[in-house]
């Protein structure tokens, strides 16, 4: 039997709405980090409109903020990144008969650690109308909670917008602990990671060294050594 | 910062990460199957955030005391995988009520 295929935008732009929410309130913090950092509104929006990624684009707004090389941006966009080439890899056999040589190069402007979570997890292969509406809501959700995020951090008293400063990092920390939860091999190469950061932050002749190598080093050098020293079982990662 | 310099860091951040999603999906068909590059790119996510985090959560709200108290916060809802909004809001809250705290104490001595 032939596998289904997912053709409906509407199931689609069902799909994406949870994306959406979480979205608004990542691209929120987004937005107050942004124009904290001393970019305008419009700027702003610019970067979550053409990168769509929050992890890089928090780690572009500082190199911009502090003049850094174009090398230090490409690289560390690169290193941040580069999880999206395995899931385009792996969504790429998940596409259905409809997807045209044309949408992919669409779908791939979006294609999120979520968006391709929720895909992944279709039964079904993914259409383009459904892929289209997958990622429309949440790049709706990201465009628009970044830009009331950096109005906010223009019109908001200064204390609240401090405080409001640590919102994307405790996001961060929810993204990252119950990962660390489900696996030791995580654990350690989080906090390998957490080590060398406090390092090259610390230390006199690293914390020279710009800010986007410094996550490249950091984290590039902790997933190296785990990756050898306790290399996930892909078997069972696909079985889950 | 002027708009010529913030267009090339533009086209550079996002012709990077466009290029990085959309050429595997237009070009490659087969399965990565090297366990230890799929081991490399497992970690990467966490491994990133993390250093993202620590230390620039230390000096992220303008004061070392309210920064600590609202990572243990976000440290603590998150160990009970509390959903990204309520950690990243408990957090803020958290370190607003110290931050409120140092105001009034500056104010009243």
């Amino acid at each position: 039997m032939p596998p289904k295929e997912l053709t409906s935008f509407k199931q689609g732009i069902k799909d994406g709405l949870p994306i959406c929410v979480g979205y608004f309130s990542v691209a929120f913090a987004f937005g107050i980090f942004s124009v904290g950092h001393g970019l305008d509104v419009v700027q702003t929006l610019v970067i979550s409109l053409t990168n769509v990624t929050s992890a890089g684009q928090l780690a572009a707004v500082p190199i911009m903020a502090a003049g850094g090389t174009l090398v230090e941006m490409a690289a560390t966009q690169f290193i941040i990144n580069l999880r999206y080439a395995l899931m385009s890899v792996s969504l790429s056999q998940k596409l259905g008969k409809s997807v045209r040589f044309v949408d992919r190069f669409i779908i791939a402007f979006v294609n999120t650690d979520e968006v391709f979570a929720v895909a992944s997890s279709k039964k079904e292969t993914v259409g383009r109308r459904y892929m289209f509406g997958l990622i429309l809501t949440p790049y709706v959700g990201w465009a628009a909670g970044t830009l009331l995020g950096a109005c906010a951090g223009n019109m908001l008293p200064e204390i609240i917008i401090s405080s409001l400063g640590i919102a994307i990092y405790g996001m961060f920390i929810a993204i990252v602990v119950p990962e660390t939860k489900k696996s030791k091999a995580t654990l350690f190469a989080v906090a390998l990671a957490i080590v060398l950061s406090c390092i090259f932050n610390f230390v006199p002749v690293l914390s020279k060294i710009p800010s986007g190598f410094t996550v490249i080093i950091c984290a590039g050098l902790a997933s190296l050594i785990f990756a050898f020293l306790c290399p996930i079982d892909t078997k069972k990662e696909a079985e889950q | 910062m002027n708009y010529t310099k913030f267009f090339i860091y533009i086209a550079v951040s996002a012709g990077v990460t466009y290029l990085i999603r959309m050429l595997p999906l237009v070009l490659i068909r087969k399965e990565i199957k090297n366990k230890y590059i799929l081991s490399f790119l497992h970690y990467i996510p966490y491994t990133v955030l993390a250093v993202m985090t620590v230390p620039a959560i230390f000096s992220s709200t303008g004061n070392l005391a309210s920064a600590v108290v609202g990572c243990v916060v976000a440290l603590i809802l998150a160990l009970f995988n509390k959903g990204l909004m309520t950690v990243a809001c408990c957090s803020s809250v958290a370190a607003f009520a110290v931050n409120l705290i140092i105001e009034l104490i500056a104010k009243n001595s």
